[in-house]
């Protein structure tokens, strides 16, 4: 990718080649490719995960895999989707994007830049390695509590929960180390005249990102930092005989857990208003508007983390509480999905594969959000809460409003990447298997869950037959059309139709003055911004 | 920004020390798993030495990986390399790190608070006729009513606890002064007499190590004569968990002290030039302002 590479600095007339120019890299571009090649990695592993489960959920009764098993996969899956998968994609997109946007030489912090991603690695043999040593006999596998690692299981469980435990604490510290970077160089190395709100909005997205992960993953840390004492070393912290309670793991996890979601989705709400403009070849709507809702979002979701226990015992003030704060999240995220509607409206609209997955994105995203209203209603949540219903609403944001998102991202901006175009056939293909196997997949688990059908249970009642079957066929489905996706991309690396240098018809900004591919070092001399 | 157009900002050359470092931090996160698995099921006891082992190599590996990285931006910095563009990078990457920091320490004062406050007043606060807790009265200190944990007994012990104006309040003495020290150490940068400079580090470095010690011998007089120690409920759990961590901070704090203060002496801070000197002074501030925090809401009230 770095072809036309050229030097400015002696201390980069060489850089080496294989696997050190990989291990020992300061580049932006070259981590930010890592990490978008570990996170499509770590999909796939994921994703192999919960088909297994979909397999075994295929029929009632238990055919394919022990209960035990089940509930680790089930547990693995989240983590790797959310710490390995999806979050690793926002921050490769960080790395390539924002020194390209902000018409910085690169990174603030190069070293520390190269660490963040190289702490992933060991994360992920943290969380996988439980399964091989249970196949050798050491442990009984990986941890078998769901991602939240809710007491007293987790207290109970073997060497998978230390595992896991110590998976997060790598993870955080990428997370905090790949945030501080991220501060930095907003703040910092910005061209003369760019001032903050002349920043493209997937810079504010991820700077929000960033304010929010620096608050949120130390509390993570600490919880279970705490859960490993109480296994270990005798401290009371989440049991009631020494005067702990299990429900404040509850609120300690939650607390990381609620802005998560938001960590999770803002750098997707960022780019996404771009391609916006793009396709719809005039100006966003409502830049201010986006700007400050991503600070209302990201103050107001450190503030409403009991909703996702309503169920585990809270006096009724704090259920008002969190019920209306959380509901209130909603008013700055209708303000967005008004400026993305009127961003296209009477635009001069065309659907390549970026716009389609946006298009798709704003309508799967919506039904995400609006379920999540319902789910946030304290007296309707005694009827959803641990029901499929939850674990549809958050693949609708997760699914569609994160990973969806980040496809539209990796095909709009995969050609100033690699200075070629993707088969733009394929791309539609892609993208129409992925939205119509995805709501197959989720629409029949709403149903499930208003009927009763619980999460994270291996076994269910015959009623619930045909749902499943329905879903676990989709399920495959939308597995094996990914596949169409690394082809898409490992062919647009290797060639394909020559990019130009602005790539869309409507694109603007910094990135797109750069050549495609841009060189190795984006902007030796600083752009002026007017 | 304006003023940064003309001057090249310095992006270092690959380096495999942090890759290496993780490598370190995978065997020491997986030794330290295997070497108390022996905890969750006993037939894995066998996995406690080597997992020893693989934690010493990891500790090893991080230590001498550090040790080399931190060399080479020391001597990045006094060949020059980092002009203002740069300094202010490291300048605002430290405010964010302290406030990681303060988030960490935020939640183990969230679970203080929260069992104080709430936890421990619950469970005293059942109906007469249903409580599994007869006696038990919910207040602070409290090592918890007792009962079963994960099947074996959990009895509170006799525990006294930790009174503020002993050994506490010196250390606060040690701790504040020390943050007075500092300051006039770095007078002493500006105003580039290096006689202050040193003299006041290594006043701030005696007082770091003072407080290490008189900490040790809260902890040993908790354990040997107080009946005060990490399995004593919710006191117990949150007395040490937090002062230990503040402990390991000035312990990580001091270290950097004195490479500051060797630094000092070789010279190689200037009055407009000393980012290395100023990152540690805050990280010690920080670590000076959460004593004071315990010491209010751990020791006093």
């Amino acid at each position: 990718m770095s072809t036309t590479t050229t030097a400015h600095h002696e201390e980069h007339a060489e850089h080496p080649s294989g696997i050190m120019r990989w291990l020992t890299t300061t580049n932006h571009k070259d981590i930010g490719t890592m990490y978008l090649t570990f996170a499509l990695i770590m999909f796939f592993v994921g994703g192999a995960m919960i088909l297994a489960i979909r397999a075994e959920l295929f029929q009632p009764g238990l055919q394919l895999v022990n209960p035990e098993f089940f509930n680790q996969l089930i547990g693995v899956h989240a983590l790797i989707m959310i710490f390995a998968a999806l979050m690793p994609a926002a921050t490769g997109f960080a790395n390539w994007m924002i020194p390209l946007q902000i018409g910085a030489p690169d990174m603030a912090l190069p070293r520390l830049n190269n660490w963040g991603f190289w702490l992933l690695p060991p994360s992920a043999i943290l969380l996988t390695l439980p399964f091989t040593l249970a196949l050798f006999g050491i442990g009984d596998g990986a941890l078998a509590t769901g991602w939240t690692f809710y007491p007293p299981l987790s207290v109970q469980g073997g060497i998978g929960v230390d595992f896991a435990i110590f998976a997060v604490h790598l993870l955080g510290v990428s997370s905090v180390l790949g945030s501080i970077n991220i501060i930095v160089t907003l703040y910092n190395m910005r061209a003369p005249g760019m001032t903050l709100m002349k920043m493209p909005l997937f810079c504010w997205g991820w700077l929000i990102t960033a304010f929010l992960l620096v608050a949120t993953i130390p509390v993570l840390a600490g919880a279970v930092t705490m859960l490993l004492t109480d296994r270990h070393f005798g401290t009371h912290f989440f049991d009631a005989a020494g005067g702990g309670d299990p429900v404040m793991f509850q609120h300690l996890f939650w607390f990381f857990g609620h802005p998560e979601v938001y960590i999770l989705l803002l750098p997707v709400w960022g780019f996404i208003p771009q391609i916006l403009e793009t396709f719809s070849r005039k100006p966003m709507y409502g830049y201010k508007a986006q700007v400050y809702s991503f600070w209302a979002i990201g103050a107001l979701s450190v503030v409403v983390w009991a909703h996702h226990f309503f169920t585990s015992g809270m006096p009724v003030p704090a259920l008002l509480y969190f019920m209306y704060s959380t509901m209130a999240i909603s008013l700055p995220l209708a303000v967005m999905f008004f400026c993305w509607i009127k961003t296209m409206w009477k635009g001069s609209m065309s659907f390549e594969t970026p716009m389609l997955f946006t298009v798709g994105w704003i309508i799967l995203f919506g039904i995400g959000g609006l379920t999540g209203l319902v789910l946030a209603d304290v007296a309707a949540d005694a009827q959803y809460h641990n029901s499929y219903f939850v674990v549809a609403h958050f693949h609708y944001t997760l699914f569609a409003g994160g990973i969806m998102g980040i496809m539209a991202g990796v095909y709009f901006w995969l050609p100033k990447m690699t200075g070629h175009m993707y088969n733009e056939k394929l791309g539609k293909l892609h993208f129409w298997l992925t939205a119509i196997s995805f709501n197959l997949t989720f629409i029949p688990q709403f149903f499930l869950g208003l009927a009763g059908m619980p999460r994270r249970i291996p076994d269910y009642a015959l009623q619930f037959a045909e749902f499943n079957m329905i879903s676990s066929v989709a399920a495959f489905a939308l597995g094996l059309s990914q596949l169409l996706f690394v082809y898409n991309i490992v062919t647009c690396v290797k060639g394909g139709k020559k990019a130009t240098d602005q790539v869309w018809e409507g694109a603007h900004g910094l990135e797109w003055t750069l050549p495609s591919p841009p060189p190795y070092h984006s902007f030796s001399e600083q752009p002026t911004v007017k | 920004m304006a003023t940064h157009s003309n001057n090249q900002y310095y992006v270092p050359h690959g380096s495999i020390y942090p890759s290496i470092i993780s490598v370190g931090l995978l065997s020491l996160a997986s030794g330290f798993i295997f070497s108390v698995a022996t905890d969750k099921s006993a037939e894995l006891a066998y996995l406690h030495t080597p997992g020893k082992w693989m934690m010493i190599f990891g500790a090893l590996l991080i230590l001498s990986m550090v040790f080399k990285w931190m060399g080479s931006v020391i001597s990045e910095s006094v060949t020059g390399k980092f002009k203002s563009w740069e300094d202010k990078s490291f300048r605002i990457g430290m405010i964010v790190f302290i406030c990681s920091e303060i988030a960490f320490f935020a939640a183990f004062f969230g679970a203080l608070f929260y069992m104080r406050v709430i936890s421990v007043p619950d469970l005293a606060a059942y109906a007469p006729d249903i409580t599994p807790y007869k006696d038990f009265l919910g207040t602070w200190p409290s090592a918890g009513p007792g009962g079963l944990v994960l099947g074996t007994e959990y009895k509170p012990g006799h525990m006294e606890p930790m009174a503020a104006w002993g050994l506490p309040a010196i250390n606060t003495a040690l701790l504040l002064s020390s943050g007075a020290t500092i300051t006039w150490a770095h007078w002493g940068l500006i105003k580039n007499n290096r006689k202050q400079l040193v003299i006041g580090m290594a006043l701030t470095v005696a007082l770091g190590i003072a407080f290490l010690i008189c900490q040790g011998f809260e902890y040993h007089e908790a354990y040997t004569e107080m009946g005060l120690t990490l399995g004593s409920g919710a006191y117990g759990a949150s007395f040490f968990m937090l002062t230990g961590f503040h402990g390991f901070h000035v312990l990580l704090g001091t270290l950097m002290l004195i490479v500051i203060t060797l630094r000092c002496i070789k010279g190689h801070f200037t009055p407009e030039h000393h980012f290395g000197f100023e990152g540690v002074a805050w990280y010690w501030h920080f670590v000076d302002v959460v004593w004071l925090g315990l010491f209010i809401f751990v020791y006093w009230l």
